[in-house]
């Protein structure tokens, strides 16, 4: 849990205008684990980007969860600070959200599960909703990330987010509730900073994370709703619930082209990104 | 080129017959390309059958109680710690509860990493040419709004009779089936469940050997 050193009484709050006076006392104090406004104002923004293109800027616990709809172009880093982050990840098209990640089709059609720079994020619908065009970690996982309430609850004793384990699955359900969505809008996820690879007899081995600093970049193709979670790996073999916070920028910065290398990386993607491109020619974005 | 969209009657298929023993309370013929679904009470057996061979059955399944709980990749494959399903694989749903277990299986393994076709995805595997063939995920469409399922209600699916090796570096695809006319896989519902079937109507790949052919679903119930 995040320590909070501004919270608890502080002063007398027995009358209106006391109490106003503690709230508002209350407002600059600044912690690890918050958003900054406006995102400019990040001490951590990424080298080489400037501050004024930032349209995000957020710190989420470990664990934690945070939610945005950015435009077609953003690019989203997420950074595991510390080295014990775990981030899940669901993207959907903000145009119409019953178009979200395939994890099937997102491993299938590049015949491809291990994740890294260049790896579209696909949608059920043929088309890219997101391309990975940074990574640092290459410790990933397409298959078992994300925990559920009852897994919680038999190996911590508790899941709920009002606990200090909360799952996966919990986290992302309270972003999607944030974005107007239900529990059936969070399909399985992608699972950032955490690497599981399959044996040849199918076992899922466990590769753990890459360290402090690792991060990712993901390219938003088409106005991109994003629900993240930052909560333990269900195969994560450390005893205790182990998480830590979570860095997210995003600024604007163009979607994929032509003369990006992944869009012509295999014609499996060169045609996932010319159906994209139809679909936002034909609604006069692209 | 002659494509074969469907066999309907071969000689050389095997209609099979249950994998469980007992009361049998349904038992249908699914034609190939199309969809099936059905509800599988606590306790009953699905045998669903390979009547022609290599012919992957598309799955799903939902608790009939709440289909916002549903079949879930990620669940089931960190429950076993392993990529593939097997005899007592047990079928975990988005809420970590068991669906159904895998009390009988006739092939070395089965997959859910694979996914549903559908016409979208089909024009990135094979061109957009093929974007008019029929799909799996037509299937569950159609078959899922029977029940009030609509798009946001397919999730990763099981793809019965299918095979889906992962390589070292990661390539994974869907190579020749290791089954065979006859062969069967039983289900014991852990709870009523709605089971979505889409008898894979796929002629690019070699998921039913370029030839959709029939399955059979069977529920069966022990005798009281």
């Amino acid at each position: 849990m995040t320590e909070d050193i501004g919270a608890g009484r502080r002063a007398a709050t027995g009358t209106t205008f006391q109490a106003r006076d503690d709230a508002r006392g209350r407002g600059e104090t600044v912690v690890e684990t918050m958003p900054w406004l406006p995102p400019s104002r990040s001490p951590h923004a990424p080298a080489g980007v400037a501050p004024e293109s930032l349209v995000w800027a957020e710190t989420i616990g470990g664990p934690g969860y945070a939610h945005a709809t950015v435009a077609r172009g953003t690019r989203i880093r997420l950074e595991d600070i510390e080295g014990a982050a775990c981030a899940h990840v669901i993207v959907l098209n903000a145009l119409n959200t019953a178009e979200r990640l395939n994890m099937a089709d997102t491993v299938k059609i590049p015949w491809q599960a291990y994740l890294s720079t260049g790896h579209p994020l696909l949608s059920g619908d043929g088309r890219v909703l997101a391309t990975v065009v940074e990574d640092t970690s290459g410790r990933h996982d397409t298959f078992s990330g994300v925990t559920s309430l009852a897994a919680n609850v038999a190996r911590y004793g508790a899941g709920d987010i009002a606990s200090a384990t909360p799952a996966g699955r919990e986290l992302l359900k309270q972003a999607a509730a944030k974005e107007g969505l239900e529990a059936r809008d969070v399909p399985p996820a992608v699972s950032l900073f955490k690497g599981v690879t399959v044996a040849p007899d199918g076992t899922l081995a466990w590769q753990g994370g890459a360290g402090a600093g690792a991060y990712v970049d993901l390219v938003a193709e088409v106005p991109l709703t994003i629900l993240i979670a930052n909560a333990p790996h269900a195969l994560d073999p450390a005893d205790d619930y182990t998480s830590s916070p979570l860095r997210i920028h995003a600024w604007t910065a163009g979607a994929s082209t032509e003369v990006d290398p992944w869009w012509t990386a295999t014609p499996e993607r060169t045609r996932a990104y010319l159906n994209t491109q139809q679909y936002l020619l034909a609604r006069g974005i692209a | 080129m002659t494509v074969v969209w469907a066999t309907d009657e071969a000689d050389y298929f095997d209609w099979s017959e249950p994998l469980a023993a007992g009361r049998i309370v349904q038992d249908d013929r699914i034609a190939p390309r199309v969809g099936w679904s059905a509800v599988v009470r606590k306790g009953q057996v699905l045998t669903i059958v390979d009547v022609g061979g290599n012919q992957s059955g598309d799955f799903l399944c939902y608790s009939a109680a709440d289909t916002v709980e549903r079949y879930s990749v990620p669940d089931t494959l960190a429950a076993q710690r392993n990529a593939y399903l097997v005899e007592g694989s047990v079928l975990m749903s988005n809420e970590g509860n068991p669906l159904m277990t895998i009390v009988g299986n006739e092939i070395d393994r089965q997959d859910t990493i694979g996914g549903a076709c559908s016409k979208e995805s089909n024009t990135l595997r094979y061109g957009h040419h093929t974007l008019f063939h029929h799909a799996c995920r037509e299937n569950f469409l159609r078959e899922g709004a029977k029940h009030g399922l609509g798009p946001r209600d397919l999730v990763s699916n099981i793809n019965w009779f299918m095979n889906v090796p992962v390589e070292a570096d990661g390539t994974l695809g869907i190579v020749d089936g290791m089954s065979a006319p006859g062969k069967r896989v039983a289900l014991r519902a852990e709870m009523d469940v709605l089971a979505v079937i889409s008898n894979c109507p796929q002629v690019n790949n070699p998921c039913n050997d370029f030839n959709p052919t029939p399955l059979r679903a069977i529920i069966t119930e022990a005798d009281a």
